[in-house]
């Protein structure tokens, strides 16, 4: 049995499909929405070098590389601003994230 | 059976296993132990596609950095994550709804899917042979040549993400005496000391 580019495509959907699914259900829990956000990030990496594979490219996995970097920062920015607004109200809850309404 | 596909399969299967539990599970902290499972098999299928450097990268960078700093947060916030939960049953049939459209759909994609061939005819970097050369060398001559700019846009973007999160969470705290140099180092025995004259037989 090959493991060709389809089985590692099934995986990849998958993956990101539970990331929008959790993104879904924890709509009150911020840390398992980053959570859920770094999940889908690592499906379309998962996408990236199997298309780089398949294909004979390594360009994607250049860019599968550059995906993470934003990833990190992106982590480090959302953990920050999560830690900043709980020091200021004392809650994670997505539904206190209402201090910019006029 | 395969070597190759025996690993495939155990590697997927704990991966969109311990994807789900991520979402899935009542404890915050048992979800970052997940995701940091769920990131080590993503590492090993990259291993098997033959994306050795990325593979490392991810387990450093994703596990060692990322997955820990959400540890982190998780245990230095004090939240009731009980509450937290409050609606989980609520939204589950809208958000299952939704995901499973969303599955099918990315599925009967993958299905129909097929690569032009004239894609396949002319990659833009071939990768080459793994007795040639390894894949860090390859992935770095094309990065650092072809690619530099996007390379140092990068930097530049973990610097701006760097500076952002230490503006975020310094704060200036009140109260707090702290050591000033300068000032230490300014005092001079003018200001330090002070000679009196005692008279005698009388304290000060």
């Amino acid at each position: 049995m090959v493991i060709g580019l389809g089985h590692y495509l099934t995986v990849a959907a998958v993956l990101f499909t539970l990331g929008v699914f959790g993104i879904f259900v924890n709509r009150k829990n911020v840390i398992v929405i980053l959570m859920s956000i770094e999940l889908i990030l690592l499906a379309v990496n998962i996408n990236m070098v199997a298309f780089s594979t398949h294909l004979n490219d390594i360009v994607g996995q250049v860019f599968a590389l550059l995906i993470l970097t934003v990833a990190a920062a992106e982590a480090a920015i959302g953990l920050a601003i999560l830690v900043v607004f709980f020091r200021n109200r004392g809650s994670i809850a997505v539904e206190d994230v209402n201090m910019m309404r006029g | 059976m395969t070597v190759t596909a025996a690993f495939f399969y155990l590697f997927a299967t704990i991966t969109v296993a311990s994807g789900f539990m991520v979402i899935a599970s009542r404890n915050p902290v048992q979800s970052v132990l997940f995701l940091i499972l769920a990131f080590v098999n993503a590492a090993g299928l990259f291993l098997l596609m033959g994306a050795e450097f990325l593979a490392m990268i991810l387990v450093i960078v994703y596990v060692g950095a990322v997955a820990v700093l959400f540890l982190f947060v998780v245990m230095m916030l004090d939240v009731d994550f009980a509450a937290l939960r409050q609606g989980f049953l609520q939204y589950l049939p809208v958000g299952g709804l939704i995901g499973v459209i969303f599955l099918l759909e990315l599925v009967l994609v993958v299905g129909a899917y097929a690569v032009d061939p004239a894609l396949v005819r002319s990659p833009g970097v071939p990768i080459p042979a793994p007795d040639v050369m390894t894949n860090t060398e390859a992935l770095g001559q094309v990065l650092y040549t072809r690619y530099f700019y996007f390379f140092q846009a990068a930097g530049l973007i973990l610097l701006v993400a760097m500076i952002g999160a230490i503006v975020l969470t310094l704060r200036e705290r009140v109260g707090v005496r702290r050591q000033n140099i300068t000032m230490q180092n300014n005092r001079t025995q003018d200001t330090a000391v002070e000679v009196r004259k005692v008279p005698f037989r009388q304290g000060i």
